[in-house]
């Protein structure tokens, strides 16, 4: 069985949720919705105070190329145009509408049918997506229409579609592909026709062999999509350690999966295309994991974004009385919330609550030069270098070591046996190396 | 829930190795060896073994409650582990105050000096080892004849190593065939019958904890299999082209600390390179640099000057030898 071949880790696999069915979460009494909720420029707010608005409306239009629109999950009144911390604990500018009833646009097909015919074009899906606000609902919420317009010179001779969720705890894709593989499978083939390929290949890791057999069994009425299990091993899911281990290309470094003929999208995101497409329904809502040790009824919920998180966990029986951290994301690369009053964003895939003991560090020691940061790490990068680096301010020379080829998975960090926060220093030092690059950059 | 949550970066998961674990795994994988060492020197090995434990342990306590003043760190491991491993360097009747005197330079100078646990350049337990040998050349070259308990301890019967056997005979312009059979038995060596330092004799119980360590993901393969390699083929080459004079790769294998160095001395994480490249040169440089002075220098052993050499060039390594990055040359599959 496959796998990428450098570094990675074991973490344990804790995903309490995988036998447990999407449910649709209750529409909330009020949304916040943020007009960043992917990479690229935030869209510029479009409706007015008191304006009234419909479930797939547009409150927030794209701007430029790397961007995306925003809906309303809802339907409501606008009660204000104000800022709201985010996952990350910044303040952003959100759209805060208050419920009532649940009108959606009459454009949207709201049917249990399953359309496989695929009518639109190359082009008129590319629009669509960004018509759509599609964005990669991995976690990184690139806008998808941007990775789908290949570059004029490049080509793409293979779509992957990254079902492996090597995050612990989380499990929503693993119930959308059991759940609604027919639907993704049709997302992929959409995906296929934007791209113009004729191969595309699906990697799930084999922790999740259901998943395997079900997308393997419907995939054979689908031509040219192959499902492929992959050994497990963290972090799979991350988008250059899925090429390697599909299809064994190697992205340089600094470039982008098109340079060695590929896209990669996700299971998710493949079901939001599928949507977006063929029942002309936008993004505003998505499948979010709920999980914890001590959570009394973790799930998997469908939520329409800019439910605020508490929404979530009272929805899951409350916030337990041992929780000391509430994370967005996996355990791994998520962000930890500062309030529970965030409100779910398209690149949500979970919430996850820490009992208090296992949400603090323990002492950092000294570094024993044990190499095993080398080894963890998946870039072969040397992560106690890079933060001794960093924290002595040597940024030339942390460039010069690849600083910023690090994909910040924190498998450095989660491995070290002194404790050392070598990712946050890590972060800092390629936070401040790609400020000079821009700095340099901008002074030419 | 708590009135206010933790927020941290990311991981928010940690692995369960601890540094205490790793030494702890060490001494563990050091056991066996304590167990032959008792087996063939009784009490003198109990002895040595006690008081270099003992005195690094006070040396680290000393050092950090007066000196460094900071919180005590002696429950880490690691000054265990150069206490045990400096015992193994010496004959077990050595006098007390020696073996005092190399715990204190193994922990004050060699290690607290440059700031403790994870700073020093060279090896603790070796530079003790060098110390002693090179101050106190004849109790540091005394070997008890393996008798268990019935060695004494002040009035142990004495004898030459395997190694100082052959080198001296060979000086003396006898002939090897004549030597070999004056030196136990690869099987009697393999087993740590013969003269030696203390955790150095018994291949077998050093092999036991070789595997230990791999098993436990506490080393990697790349040092111990590249001193051994580059040991074993030296030595071929030399007893190839001339085997009057030269003793045979196995000798040379089982005779001395090569195991007890490559396995438990090289791999000192603290002192050896960080990449796999780097240390398979740093291994290769360990087993060549000890022929080298085992053939032609004035020491009948090189293990420990060996290491202590190729300690040297670790940070040059570290500078240089760079694991190879993922993208950094393009492969299209």
């Amino acid at each position: 069985m496959k796998t990428f071949p450098l570094g990675g880790i074991h973490p344990p696999q804790n995903k309490l949720t995988s036998a447990i069915r999407i449910a649709y979460l209750p529409v909330p009494s009020a949304v916040a919705i943020h007009v960043s909720q992917h990479i690229g420029a935030p869209a510029t707010v479009i409706v007015n105070k008191d304006e009234k608005v419909k479930a797939g409306q547009v409150i927030a239009q794209s701007k430029g190329f790397v961007s995306s629109n925003i809906h309303s999950s809802v339907s409501g009144k606008v009660t204000k145009i104000d800022s709201v911390i985010d996952t990350s604990g910044y303040r952003q500018t959100a759209v805060f509408i208050t419920v009532e009833g649940d009108e959606w646009m009459d454009t949207i097909d709201r049917s249990s049918e399953i359309i496989a015919e695929v009518k639109l074009s190359s082009e008129e899906i590319i629009k669509k997506c960004l018509e759509s606000g599609i964005v990669g609902l991995g976690g990184a919420t690139f806008p998808s229409h941007v990775k789908l317009s290949v570059p004029a010179g490049k080509k793409c001779d293979v779509l992957l579609i990254n079902g492996v969720e090597c995050e612990p705890f989380l499990t929503s894709d693993h119930r959308l592909m059991l759940e609604r593989g027919e639907e993704i499978l049709i997302g992929v083939s959409i995906l296929m026709k934007a791209l113009k390929v004729e191969r595309a290949m699906i990697g799930i890791e084999n922790n999740k062999p259901d998943a395997v057999s079900h997308m393997t069994k419907l995939a054979t009425a689908f031509h040219g999509i192959t499902v492929h299990p992959l050994k497990v091993k963290y972090p799979q899911g991350a988008e250059k350690q899925l090429i390697k281990a599909l299809i064994n290309r190697e992205v340089p470094s600094g470039k982008l999966p098109i340079d060695v003929n590929t896209v990669v999208h996700n299971v998710g995101t493949a079901f939001a295309v599928y949507e977006a497409v063929q029942k002309n329904k936008p993004l505003f809502e998505r499948v979010v994991t709920i999980t914890g040790k001590s959570v009394t009824n973790a799930g998997n919920y469908i939520v329409r974004i800019g439910t605020p998180v508490k929404d979530l966990i009272a929805a899951a029986g409350g916030v337990p009385e041992d929780t000391g951290k509430i994370v967005s994301g996996g355990p791994m690369m998520g962000k930890a919330l500062a309030s529970t009053e965030v409100p779910v964003s398209k690149g949500t895939s979970g919430i996850i609550l820490f009992p208090a003991v296992d949400s603090l560090r323990k002492e950092s020691m000294p570094c024993i030069r044990c190499s095993k940061c080398i080894q963890a790490c998946p870039m072969n990068l040397e992560p106690y270098l890079l933060m001794a680096l960093s924290e002595r301010d040597l940024f030339e020379r942390a460039e010069k070591e690849k600083i910023t080829d690090c994909m910040e998975c924190g498998s450095c960090s989660y491995t070290c046996p002194a404790n050392r926060p070598l990712l946050d220093y890590i972060r800092m030092g390629k936070a401040t190396v790609i400020k000079k690059a821009r700095e340099r950059v901008s002074k030419q | 829930m708590a009135n206010l949550l933790n927020v941290s970066p990311s991981p928010h998961a940690h692995g369960k190795e601890t540094t205490q674990k790793l030494m702890f795994g060490v001494v563990l994988a050091l056991l066996p060896s304590l167990f032959t060492s008792i087996f063939y020197f009784g009490w003198g090995a109990v002895i040595a073994t006690t008081v270099s434990v003992a005195s690094c342990l006070l040396f680290e306590y000393l050092i950090q409650r007066f000196i460094f003043r900071k919180p005590i760190t002696i429950t880490d491991g690691s000054a265990l582990v150069t206490g045990l491993l400096l015992a193994f360097n010496v004959p077990s009747n050595l006098p007390v105050f020696i073996i005092v005197t190399g715990a204190f330079v193994s922990i004050a100078v060699a290690k607290m000096t440059f700031g403790g646990l994870g700073n020093n350049p060279f090896n603790p337990a070796l530079v003790g080892r060098v110390f002693m040998l090179i101050s106190f050349p004849v109790q540091m070259t005394s070997w008890p004849v393996p008798k268990g308990f019935a060695t004494g301890y002040i009035d142990a019967v004495t004898g030459a190593t395997p190694l100082a056997i052959i080198k001296e005979g060979l000086k003396n312009g006898e002939h090897l065939q004549q030597l070999i059979a004056q030196v136990p038995t690869p099987a009697q060596m393999f087993l740590g019958n013969m003269g030696g330092s203390m955790g150095e004799v018994a291949a077998v119980a050093l092999l036991i904890g070789f595997i230990w360590l791999l098993y436990k993901k506490i080393i990697t393969w790349h040092i111990p299999v590249s001193v051994i390699g580059s040991l074993l083929i030296f030595t071929a080459v030399l007893w190839l082209v001339n085997p009057e004079k030269n003793a045979s790769p196995l000798f040379h294998l089982l005779a001395g600390g090569v195991l007890l160095g490559a396995i438990f001395m090289a791999t000192d994480y603290v002192t050896s390179p960080m990449s796999p490249l780097a240390m398979i040169i740093y291994g290769c440089g360990i087993g060549i640099l000890t022929v080298i002075i085992r053939v032609w220098g004035a020491y009948p052993e090189g293990v420990s000057f060996a290491i202590l050499i190729m300690n040297a060039f670790v940070p040059l390594m570290n500078s240089y030898i760079k694991p190879k990055r993922f993208g950094e040359e393009v492969k299209n599959g």
